[in-house]
Order: C-alpha cells, then sequence, then structure tokens
C-alpha cells in the first residue's frame, strides 16, 4: 500500500502572543490552502478559528499570510506555493489578532471611511440615469480599480502601514480614487482634502508590494499616484 | 493653509528639489572627476571658479534643492522610524533648512565670489 502524501502545515494559534502548531494533511489535487485550513479545522482541531464565504474570490473574507505572502487563500492552489508540500499559515499583518488566523478588520474599513471612501450622490430618484460615456477617460480610469474585494492583502502586504499605521493604506486611497473619477460624486473636494495628506497619498513610497500582490490584479500605486496628480492640479489652482 | 495644501506643496517641493539635485549630482560628481583628472591645483580651481557666474549660479542653485530636500526628507523620515511630528518637530526643521542654506550659500560665496 501507498502511503498518502501529506502536507506538512503549520498554523499561527492565539493572539499576538500565540504560537505556531504543526499539523499534517492529506494532499489532494486541485486543493487550495483555504481547503487545507477547512481540513484542519473540520477533522483535526475543531477550536482552529479562520474566516472565509464565497470561496471563488469575491467576497474577500478569506486573506492569510501563507509562507510569508498575504494571500486570498480560497483561489491560492497550494501547488503554487508548496514546492516542497510545506505551508505557514498566519493570519494578515499590521490587523490585530482576534484568534488563530482571524484579523480585526476595523481598522482596514474605518481608513476606508476616513479617506471619504462613502459615495455622495448629486442626484435624487427623481432624477434620470446619469449618462456616462464606457470609453471616457474618467470611466477608464474606475474601470482600471473598482474590482476590489476589500480582501486587505494589498494592506497587510504594504510596507508604510507597518512603520506608520495612521496611513490610509493603498486600499482605502484606491477606492477614493475610484470616487474621484466618479461623475456622479459631489465630494471631490472634501475627499481630496481628506487622502491629499501626510497620513494619505503622500506617505505612499511606491515600493508597489499593493500592486505586486493584489489578487485582482489591481494597481493601488497607480490610484495613489493619481490622487497626487489630482490634489497637485488643486493646489497649484489654489483649489485644495 | 490647509493642511491638505500644506502636504501637497510639500510634496511638491520634495519633488521638484529632487529633480533639480538629480542634475546637480550629475554635474558635480563630472566637475570632480574632471578637476581631479587633470590635475589641476587648488589655485587653478579656484581661478576658473572666479572666472564665470556660471559657477556661483549653479552652486547656489544646488544649496537652495539641498535645503528644501533634506529637510522635508527627514520629516518623514522622523515621521515613519521615530513617530517624531508636530509643530515642535517642524520648527526645528526650518531651522534646519536656514542652516542648509545659510551655511551652503557662504561655502558657495567664498569659493566662487
Amino acid at each position: 500500500m501507498i502511503a498518502e502524501p501529506t502536507l506538512a502545515v503549520r498554523i499561527w494559534r492565539g493572539r499576538a502572543d500565540g504560537a505556531w502548531r504543526d499539523y499534517a494533511v492529506p494532499r489532494r489535487p486541485a486543493q487550495t490552502v483555504l481547503d487545507v485550513v477547512t481540513h484542519v479545522q473540520r477533522h483535526l482541531d475543531p477550536t482552529l478559528a479562520y474566516r472565509f464565504a464565497c470561496r471563488v474570490g469575491m467576497c474577500g473574507s478569506c486573506a492569510m499570510t501563507v509562507n510569508g505572502r498575504a494571500r486570498w487563500t480560497c483561489r491560492t492552489h497550494v501547488d503554487a506555493v508548496a514546492a516542497d508540500d510545506r505551508l505557514e499559515i498566519a493570519p494578515l499583518s499590521h490587523l490585530p489578532i482576534v484568534r488563530d488566523l482571524v484579523v480585526d478588520m476595523t481598522r482596514f474599513f474605518d481608513k476606508w471611511a476616513q479617506a471619504g471612501g462613502a459615495f455622495v450622490p448629486t442626484a435624487s430618484r427623481r432624477d434620470d440615469f446619469a449618462v456616462i460615456a464606457p470609453d471616457s477617460p474618467a470611466r477608464r480610469e474606475v474601470d482600471a480599480a473598482i474590482e476590489c474585494i476589500g480582501c486587505g492583502v494589498c494592506y497587510a502586504s504594504c510596507d508604510v502601514v507597518g512603520w506608520k499605521p495612521d496611513y490610509l493604506g493603498p486600499a482605502a486611497l484606491n477606492r477614493a480614487w475610484t470616487l474621484q473619477n466618479d461623475a456622479r460624486d459631489g465630494a471631490h473636494d472634501e475627499r481630496l482634502r481628506a487622502v491629499a495628506t501626510d497620513a494619505g497619498c503622500y506617505a505612499c513610497h511606491t515600493h508597489q508590494s499593493c500592486t505586486e500582490r493584489c489578487p485582482k490584479q489591481l494597481a493601488p500605486t497607480a490610484s495613489i499616484a493619481g490622487l497626487k496628480r489630482l490634489a497637485v492640479r488643486a493646489a497649484l489652482k489654489g483649489a485644495l | 493653509m490647509t493642511p491638505a495644501r500644506a502636504a501637497t506643496l510639500r510634496w511638491l517641493a520634495q519633488r521638484a528639489s529632487a529633480a533639480v539635485l538629480a542634475v546637480c549630482v550629475l554635474v558635480h560628481l563630472a566637475t570632480i572627476l574632471y578637476a581631479t583628472r587633470q590635475g589641476l591645483s587648488g589655485a587653478a580651481m579656484l581661478s576658473r571658479a572666479h572666472a564665470s557666474f556660471v559657477w556661483p549660479a549653479f552652486y547656489a542653485i544646488f544649496v537652495v534643492a539641498v535645503a528644501v530636500h533634506a529637510p522635508l526628507g527627514l520629516r518623514t523620515i522622523l515621521d515613519e522610524w521615530s513617530g517624531l511630528r508636530g509643530r515642535a518637530v517642524d520648527v526645528l526643521l526650518a531651522a534646519f533648512a536656514l542652516v542648509l542654506l545659510a551655511g551652503g550659500l557662504r561655502a558657495v560665496a567664498v569659493v566662487t565670489l
């Protein structure tokens, strides 16, 4: 009888002062990292806490640090990240650990609000639909940045967030950029004032870790550069 | 001035001074290489520096760019690496900028005028 191939899995347990714990998980074809975590919880250790919902890369809730890199675990195949059949799975960086693989995302989403992440309508339900040409430059800028699922991979990968905890971070600034390019939004000036600060777009060092690791292949670095351009233009006009 | 406007002008000054410094540093290095390879004596360098308004003008621009760029960069480093920020830090950095400017311009005047 051939021995079943196994993965050597090391998972962070507890809070910030927790410890690694080792598990042996059966290796399966087309197995994702989320499958591995789920196997541990269902078959080896039901006390393991982790977060997931859709399992198909839409909800943005299953991001974890896998072999040192923040990734969306539901769409990360073990084949792609565990060449030697070893996995080290930790919670996302730069966010407080609730327990095991679950982090508290409050700070992350509060920063979306601080960056003016809410759409501010200028029309009422009695107005007609806004007509926005799909190939207009502003709409194209929105298209390039709009698919964010709020997984926090960029935030956990950003060096500046680690150094400067009040930095708004790539996701919040990317969101602000999409709204600055939305012709229907009525808070462009206020939002620009909220993001054109030392803790906003100017804190970005363009390391591009966010852009490299975004599972949706977005480029928050480019969005942040766009915000800098808008702010400089506004400041030179005396409008900021 | 709003905080956003101040931050934007600081960022602009930092980038603009960096662009000036990129050119100045290259010219400065090329000048050093030329002077040392030609075996110019100190007296010969001084006489050439005195011969044209280009040298005092070039080095005055260089000094101004340094006096703008260095304190702004230091401000970011202090903020990110030590959490030091606020009015007291800004006043100290403004004083640092003045020291760089005064010392630099004095050196340029002594050597080129």
